[in-house]
């Protein structure tokens, strides 16, 4: 099953061996002992999700991030939130649809939402650029964003791609710049903002639409300067590396909130995201209204000023030089 | 996968390769802390080695390859005599050194080569410069006053690859005399009081971690708060991995300086040189006022080599150049290197003509 990860397969081969006994009642002539059968492999598959979820290794919650079958935005966009109306185009050049973005409600607060969307299959996932996307997406995000300045819609980004997309065209129209652009224009916004990583957090890609009052992050999301495979490469000169990668750059939520560098974890059900979308869309919606009450209590001049100093305050150094 | 954080391998092993002939080292006009008085002999250490006979400079990126340090760079190199005292270097050079100019073969002089601000004297390539080198050939002399010149990084994710941060930064440090990948400060250029940012693409191929973001991010910061233009001078494989995601966070510290910077309406030029890429080029390199570059220099966001492999796809011709970037319209203007004091010099008249009405009125 290639919808599956490697250590979920024995929580899935429970799930099949249920399945089976179900499908087969007839098989066992006791009802009393089918019952109790299906409650043994139930709690069963509950004692084996729990172990393996609970000690999860940083390269595993990669994988999950990645998960074929993980949420992705726009399946918050009709969970967490409702009446989303799309809006397209950078009004420059093109509909990247990488980058998603448009009205919606979250409770009873209307709030301009954009997310980076990947496809669920093939077809799909050539439409959105697995989620990689190009220039026009991040001046999409942009031109949205300003118009929420403008009308006084709290912003919402929904994070989850590998990165920003590496090819010719997307050179050609200074993908650098659009990043970098958002980045400067998203400290001055003065609607409250908030970003969530929900599955990949891949470097400035992810960073771009992620300047805001609080950074959010899904428990099983990650969010890193690059791949692990990527750093495994050049670090350990070999991308098999990756689980040490992963590990040593701190990148999933549990570190990142350790470091500071995040403000809140979402927590995910038992068993990853992918395995109960409407728990895990309840907490997103729980944890964005939370923030978005205390961002609303803040002057303009106050969010700002504490969004500035929320970025300034990252990084590490010493002034003098330390006795060798 | 993508472009930020590498250190496009082939920089990091050039930068062994670099000619580290810092001329300004002899001078104490910089203020800076090499000066001949300093009592710190191991930040004379920046000048140790020269090329001989063999190419130098950056022909193309080439990320996602390995990086770390040249050890066969002994075999290479002439050893150029360690300085007792800053004074009488330059005579100590032996007679004879001259290095391959990549693009058009032909042999320079050192000499001729540091005279020359390290551009070919036949076909005007720019080979790489040092940060202060470069700073000395803007600044009006002694007006140059740099600013958290100790800041050093910190190994504050205990990173250990195949070799830890920590030695890494102590062989970098040790190896170019500098703490870190940028200088900054303010000086006199022309007539402009600027706060002015170098970057230094020996030290770990420019790489973006704390120090670079907060050095730069100070200078921004108190260039906004003395009316002060700011002037960038970018070199960078990209951000530090070693230092993870803060390193990526100094791209949203940087560019949320700039903002304020930009709102208060003081002019920022970013010049981009060989060779400037990914966090670095997604960040504070490409929101200037005015962005230029120097002639050649090779400027994107991802690595060619990256991109080849994603895509599949030829390249085009020129892709990813100065010149091809001003083409598609990012660059507003390449200017050669022995022109660009006196570009900046122009360029700051007319951005400061607000500023000087209003401080006339
Ligand atoms: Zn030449």
């Amino acid at each position: 099953m290639k919808n599956q990860l490697d250590f979920e397969k024995p929580i899935y081969d429970l799930q099949n061996k249920l399945e089976e006994l179900k499908r087969h009642p007839e098989a066992h002539s006791l009802g009393v002992s089918f019952d109790e059968e299906i409650k043994k492999i139930e709690a069963k598959i509950a004692e084996t999700r729990k172990q393996v979820f609970s000690n999860l290794t940083a390269w595993q919650r990669v994988q999950l991030a990645r998960h074929p079958k993980r949420p992705f935005t726009l399946d918050y966009l009709r969970s967490t939130f409702t009446d989303f109306s799309e809006l397209h185009g950078d009004r420059l050049f093109a509909e990247d649809r990488a980058v998603v973005g448009g009205f919606a409600r979250l409770g009873g607060q209307k709030v301009m939402v954009i997310g980076t969307q990947k496809g669920r299959d093939t077809k799909e996932n050539i439409l959105r650029n697995f989620g990689s996307a190009h220039p026009e997406g991040y001046r999409k995000a942009l031109r949205l964003m300003r118009m929420a300045d403008k009308f006084g819609l709290p912003i919402i980004t929904l994070i989850d791609t590998a990165g920003a997309y590496p090819g010719i065209g997307a050179e050609e129209r200074h993908i650098a710049e659009a990043i970098a652009v958002n980045l400067r224009e998203m400290m001055l916004l003065e609607v409250p903002t908030m970003a969530v990583v929900i599955g990949e957090g891949g470097s400035g890609g992810a960073l771009g639409i992620g300047v805001t009052d609080r950074v959010l992050i899904l428990e099983n999301a990650y969010y890193s300067v690059i791949s692990p495979e990527g750093c495994a490469a050049i670090l350990w000169k070999d991308r098999a590396a990756a689980p040490k990668a992963a590990e040593a750059l701190k990148i999933t939520a549990k570190d990142l909130l350790e470091l500071r560098l995040v403000d809140e974890v979402v927590p995910e059900p038992l068993g990853g995201a992918h395995n109960d979308l409407a728990t895990t869309a309840a907490n997103l919606k729980k944890h964005l209204l939370g923030q978005l009450e205390q961002l609303e209590k803040l002057s303009v001049a106050d969010r700002l000023k504490q969004r500035y100093g929320r970025f300034r305050a990252h990084g590490h150094y010493v002034e003098k030089q330390l006795a060798a | 996968m993508y472009a930020f954080g590498r250190l496009p391998a082939d920089f990091e092993n050039r930068n062994d390769e670099l000619s580290l002939n810092d001329a300004d080292a002899t001078e104490c006009s910089l203020g800076l802390p090499h000066s001949p008085l300093d009592p710190q002999p191991s930040t004379f250490l920046m000048a140790t080695t020269s090329f001989t006979k063999k190419s130098l400079g950056i022909e193309s990126p080439e990320p996602a390859v390995t990086p770390t340090t040249n050890n066969s760079a002994n075999t290479t190199f002439a050893k150029k005599p360690k300085l007792g005292g800053g004074k009488s270097r330059k005579r100590e050079i032996p007679e004879g050194l001259w290095t391959k100019c990549p693009k058009c073969s032909t042999m320079v002089f050192d000499k001729e080569l540091d005279e020359n601000l390290k551009v070919c004297t036949q076909c005007q390539h720019h080979f790489p410069i040092g940060a202060r080198e470069r700073i000395h050939s803007l600044v009006e002399t002694c007006s140059f006053e740099e600013t958290d010149a100790e800041m050093s990084s910190v190994d504050v994710l205990n990173f250990t690859g195949m070799a830890s941060y920590v030695s890494k930064l102590a062989d970098n440090q040790k190896k170019t005399g500098q703490k870190d990948a940028v200088v900054t400060g303010i000086g006199k250029i022309g007539e402009h009081r600027v706060g002015l940012g170098v970057m230094d693409f020996k030290f770990l191929g420019g790489s973006m971690g704390s120090v670079v973001g907060e050095k730069l991010s100070r200078l921004i910061e108190k260039s906004t708060e003395k009316n002060l233009p700011v002037i960038i001078i970018s070199t960078s494989g990209g951000a530090r991995m070693y230092e993870g995601m803060f390193s990526l966070m100094q791209m949203a510290k940087t560019c949320g300086a700039l903002a304020y910077h930009a709102k208060a309406k003081l002019p920022y030029i970013s010049i981009l040189t060989n060779p400037t890429f990914a966090g670095v080029m997604a960040s504070y390199a490409s929101v200037g006022d005015l962005i230029i570059a120097e002639p050649g220099a090779d400027i994107g966001f991802a690595g060619a080599r990256v991109i080849k492999d994603t895509t599949q796809a030829e390249l085009p011709p020129g892709f990813q150049t100065a010149e091809f970037l001003l083409d598609r319209g990012l660059v507003d203007a390449i200017v050669p290197r022995k022109e660009m004091k006196q570009q900046l010099i122009d360029y700051l008249d007319f951005m400061t003509t607000g500023q000087r009405k209003a401080a006339a009125a």
